[in-house]
């Protein structure tokens, strides 16, 4: 990497002030107030507050549908990364073998990452709302769908609405992944006898699994963190709590039931998990480079 | 073991026609090396007998059968590539098995012909190591092992030997000659390096823009290039030409000298000559030539200069020679090669 030379120290503390100052206002001061009121217990009211250590963290975890909103999220999360991987690698594969066209396929099937995760949302729900969705009349009308009466249909969609949006930037990462696998390798495979599929599993996939890591981690942070918008268009986390993940729990325990104290526990416990994944990236990041 | 054929092979890309009408044929155990400068079509003819190209139209046939619409992997044909093209996530052993592994060969058998291969080329102790552990020349082996492993009926070389230093590549040279020579399998080998032609083929196809210009074995095409461009490509250092007016059994340079060559070429007025360095005779009442270069190489030295018109001339001698400012040459007629100085195309001598 380059490195620049300052001579002095003023300029460059001007330069990274104005970062510095977003980071602290959005990121360091709410999650500071968070860790603080994690500890506190707040009245019905609002009114006051006191100091109750890790009462809230002891509440939580030993209560049993915390847990299974973990479990719920674990199940989510994994469902998510399986299908928005799965598709973009098979995407990403085909793509690989059309010759006509392909920067059109490529820019459209990059598309859906432009959409904001609520509208994200709104687009599934018009598309497969048991009333006025689309496809979701038929369904209704068939197969008896109707997410805001069965859980697991529900979760069905939820994983749907937040795997879509993710195929795209998987797909981007696995087009150029896929693109890194030197030619001549599978050309040598093909020589050597190996046909479709074998090939792809023992050369093309090994030599895609840096790719592969590193979506791993982005996804299950995508998903943990970043479909609160989808979900809660979707179903509010509904029915009961089919589709409660942890981060629409946070949001409902201290937005609508004004429970403070245990949201912000809550929202503490992931933060420790976003520490945890970026952590694991950055490591993983760092030996690639090695 | 096999005969390879190849009935007018044709492959254009949209209106750019790489290949126009190859046909070829293979005898079993032949080494046939084609040879050209980049863009003349010897890669893509190798990559449609490999099957990794298909072509527009023409048959492929080994031995006999027709294998044009044949996937590659069902060829049987093991091809060396310029890069080497190993399987970088495995090791030199498995690499090496890949192609027995997907036939379902016994895990003892592969485990026999590995070490018996890696016995062959050198490699037994780098068996468990990966290739980016290896040297070039190690690659280049390991490549070669893959190839030779499943006794494919043919051997296909794409410049196997233009990502290895000089010394390395002379060494190799001689490694995958004996190795053909010993396996007999029949060979399709493909380089822009004349040396490697001369001395890797039974028989060489010199390709020029998209033709084939001469098809013999290397010392005919050595002794007698087809054309002007196969006489400069092959042999070197390469060889000079002189521009010359044919005046019956005389060929007079631009300078006015006339030399008297042993055929009249009727019909030819102006004609190109040609003369390897090493066949021009240094002598005190040749022709001056002004030395303006002098380049010793211990078993011979290199001589570059003008003659009096200005016709840039090399000289090849054995042995170390004092030089002057002047050397005197002569050319003697029955070393001299006679081109058309339109067309290049040699005249019957």
């Amino acid at each position: 990497m380059r490195r620049t030379i300052f001579p002095g120290w003023l300029l460059p503390a001007a330069l990274v002030l104005p970062q510095l100052a977003l980071t602290v206002v959005f990121f360091l001061l709410p999650a500071g107030e968070a860790v603080w009121s994690s500890l506190t217990r707040t009245d019905p009211f609002g009114l006051s507050s006191v100091f109750v250590g890790i009462d809230n963290f002891n509440d939580l975890f030993a209560d049993p549908l915390y847990v299974e909103t973990i479990l719920r999220t674990i199940g989510f999360v994994a469902a998510v990364c399986v299908i928005s991987m799965g598709t973009a690698l098979l995407l990403a594969v085909m793509v690989e073998g059309v010759v006509r066209g392909r920067g059109i396929y490529r820019t459209m099937l990059i598309w859906p990452y432009a959409v904001a995760p609520a509208v994200a949302g709104v687009i599934w729900l018009f598309l497969l709302h048991p009333q006025i969705g689309l496809l979701g009349r038929w369904l209704n009308h068939n197969l008896g769908w109707d997410y805001s009466l069965n859980g697991t249909q529900a979760m069905l969609l939820v994983i749907l609405a937040s795997a879509w949006k993710q195929v795209s930037y998987n797909f981007i990462f696995f087009v150029a992944g896929l693109q890194s696998v030197p030619r001549t390798v599978t050309e040598a495979a093909r020589m050597d006898g190996a046909h479709g599929f074998y090939r792809f599993r023992t050369i093309t996939l090994p030599l895609l699994m840096p790719t592969v890591f590193f979506l791993i981690v982005v996804n299950v942070v995508y998903a943990a963190f970043d479909t609160f918008g989808a979900i809660w268009a979707l179903t509010q986390g509904g029915p009961g709590k089919a589709t409660e993940t942890m981060l629409v729990k946070v949001y409902r325990d201290g937005v609508i039931n004004l429970d403070l104290g245990s949201s912000s526990a809550q929202s503490v416990v992931l933060m420790v998990g976003v520490i945890v994944l970026t952590a694991v990236q950055f490591r993983f990041m760092g030996k690639r480079g090695k | 073991m096999a005969t390879l054929q190849l009935d007018g092979l044709r492959k254009s890309f949209g209106s750019t026609h790489i290949l126009q009408g190859v046909d070829l044929s293979l005898a079993d155990g032949e080494m046939l090396v084609i040879v050209g400068a980049s863009g003349c079509g010897k890669s893509t003819l190798l990559r449609l007998v490999a099957g990794l190209e298909t072509p527009t139209s023409g048959s492929v046939l080994l031995d006999g059968r027709d294998i044009t619409k044949l996937d590659p992997a069902a060829r049987d044909i093991a091809m060396v590539f310029q890069n080497y093209a190993l399987y970088p996530h495995m090791s030199v052993a498995e690499n090496m098995s890949y192609g027995l592994r997907i036939r379902g060969v016994p895990k003892d058998t592969i485990r026999a012909k590995v070490e018996a291969t890696a016995g062959l080329l050198g490699l037994e102790k780098l068996l468990a190591r990966r290739p980016r552990e290896l040297s070039g020349g190690q690659r280049q082996r390991v490549a070669m092992g893959r190839a030779i492993i499943r006794d494919p009926k043919m051997f296909l070389f794409d410049e196997p030997l233009s990502n290895l230093d000089a010394a390395l590549r002379v060494q190799m040279r001689a490694e995958i000659r004996r190795l053909q020579r010993r396996l007999g399998v029949t060979s399709l080998y493909v380089t822009h390096d004349q040396v490697e032609a001369m001395t890797l083929g039974d028989r060489l196809l010199v390709r020029h823009q998209g033709v084939p210009v001469q098809f013999a074995p290397p010392m005919e095409v050595f002794a007698r290039p087809a054309t002007a461009y196969v006489a400069g490509f092959i042999g070197a250092p390469a060889m000079n030409f002189l521009p010359a007016t044919l005046d019956g059994h005389n060929a007079r340079l631009a300078s006015g000298h006339a030399i008297a060559l042993p055929n009249a070429h009727p019909g030819h007025a102006s004609v190109t000559l040609g003369i390897r360095p090493e066949n021009v005779v240094v002598t005190p009442n040749g022709l001056p030539m002004t030395v303006d270069l002098v380049e010793p190489l211990g078993s011979e030295t290199l001589v570059h200069g003008r003659l009096a018109d200005g016709t840039p001339l090399l000289v090849k001698q054995s042995g170390a020679m004092p030089v002057g400012e002047v050397l005197y040459v002569d050319l003697p007629p029955a070393e001299l090669h006679v081109f058309d100085a339109g067309n290049g195309q040699r005249l019957a001598a």
